[in-house]
C-alpha cells in the first residue's frame, strides 16, 4: 500500500488532449476520456486509476497548458 | 483515504502559475511553447519581479505570448527582439528584460540582431525556442532544421549540398565574450523542465546582475509541424535533435 496518496485536479475545459501527462505518469493513473470531450472538442484527462496517484506531480511539470493542480499527502 | 481530504491548500504540490491567465493558448496540443511559458511564469513570481519584467515578443507561434502571461511586454518586429531588448534594457536598466524567440525568428532573419546584442553583452535574457522548423506558417525548413529533416519546404529531405548545414547558433554565440550563460536544455520530462526552470531564473538573475548576456536554447518540439503525436514528437527529439543539439552548458560564468 502506497504510503502518500495524490489527487490529480483537470481543468478540462483547458486540457486539449496532447496524452503528454499520461506518458509522463510512472504508476498509470491518468488515461484520455475515450468518448467524452470538451466544449473545444478535445478528449480531455482524467483519473482512470485514482487509486495508484502518488502525487509525483510529473503530469503537471509537462502539461503545457497548466491545467493540472496536482495534490498530495500522507496516508493516515 | 478520502479526496476532501487531500485538496486542500497545504497539500497542494503543482498548480498553473499565477502569473499564466485563464485565456485558452493557441498553441498546437502538446507544443512546447506552453510548458517554458509556465516556467518563466514561475521564475517571474519566484523572483518577485512581476512588477519589473518587461518580455519582448517575437514573431513566429509565440507572437500572442503578451496574451498568456500578466506581464509587461513588447511585441518586435521578426527577428529584432535583441535590438528591442537592448533599447528597453539601456533605458530602463533597473528593469528585468528577456527576449523570447523562436529558431525561424532567432538563427534565421534575427541572426545580426542575436549575434550583435550577444556581443555588445547587453544585460538582456534571451529564450530561445529551437524546435528545427518554422511552425506558424507551416512546417517549412528553418537554418536549424536537421540534416535529411523533411519540411514543407525540403519535401525529399534537407541536403546539405544544396540547403547548407544545421545552424547550431548557440555555438556562435557563446564565443563572444558578451555572453554570460549560453546553455541547453529541453522540457520533455518532468527532471528537464526542473533544469530549464535553474537555468532560465540564473539567466533573470544574470540581466538583473548586469552580467552580460543569457542564452538559454530549449530544445523543443513541433508535433505538428513534424507530423506526429506530442508523444512521439517528444521520443523523435530525443532521437535526433539530441546528438546535434546536445544538452548542457556551453558556457557559464
Amino acid at each position: 500500500m502506497a504510503k502518500v496518496k495524490g489527487y490529480v485536479d483537470v481543468n478540462t475545459a483547458r486540457c486539449k488532449g496532447c496524452n503528454l501527462c499520461v506518458v509522463s505518469c510512472p504508476t498509470g493513473v491518468l488515461e484520455l476520456q475515450p468518448r467524452e470531450v470538451n466544449d473545444r472538442g478535445y478528449h480531455f484527462v482524467y483519473m482512470k486509476n485514482p487509486d495508484e496517484c502518488i502525487g509525483c506531480a510529473n503530469c503537471g511539470y509537462v502539461c503545457p497548458e497548466g491545467c493540472l493542480t496536482v495534490y498530495r499527502k500522507k496516508a493516515e | 483515504m478520502d479526496t476532501n481530504n487531500i485538496i486542500s491548500p497545504e497539500n497542494l504540490v503543482y498548480a498553473k502559475p499565477e502569473l499564466m491567465n485563464n485565456n485558452h493558448m493557441h498553441y498546437c496540443p502538446g507544443c512546447s511553447h506552453g510548458v517554458v511559458h509556465k516556467v518563466i511564469a514561475e521564475v517571474i513570481r519566484e523572483l518577485e519581479l512581476q512588477e519589473k519584467t518587461i518580455g519582448i515578443a517575437p514573431v513566429g507561434c509565440a507572437v500572442f505570448a503578451y496574451k498568456y502571461l500578466d506581464i509587461d511586454w513588447q511585441e518586435a518586429a521578426h527577428g529584432r527582439a535583441p535590438a528591442l531588448a537592448t533599447a528597453t534594457k539601456r533605458l530602463l536598466p533597473d528593469k528585468m528584460v528577456f527576449t523570447y524567440q523562436g529558431d525561424g525568428d532567432l538563427a534565421a532573419i534575427g541572426t545580426a540582431e542575436t549575434i550583435h546584442a550577444a556581443n555588445r553583452g547587453e544585460n538582456i535574457a534571451i529564450i530561445f525556442i529551437n524546435n528545427g522548423i518554422y511552425g506558424m506558417t507551416g512546417g517549412q525548413m528553418a537554418p536549424t532544421t536537421l540534416k535529411g529533416m523533411k519540411t514543407s519546404t525540403s519535401p525529399d529531405g534537407r541536403d546539405v549540398q544544396t540547403m547548407g548545414n544545421p545552424l547550431k547558433i548557440l555555438d556562435l554565440v557563446a564565443l563572444l565574450d558578451g555572453v554570460c550563460l549560453a546553455t541547453r536544455t529541453s522540457v520533455h520530462t518532468a527532471a528537464a523542465v526542473k533544469k530549464t526552470r535553474r537555468m532560465i531564473k540564473l539567466a533573470f538573475e544574470n540581466s538583473m546582475a548586469g552580467k552580460g548576456t543569457s542564452i538559454v536554447e530549449v530544445v523543443s518540439t513541433c508535433n505538428a509541424g513534424w507530423k506526429m503525436t506530442p508523444a512521439d514528437a517528444n521520443d523523435w527529439m530525443v532521437e535526433n535533435m539530441f546528438p546535434v543539439y546536445p544538452i548542457g552548458d556551453l558556457k557559464n560564468i
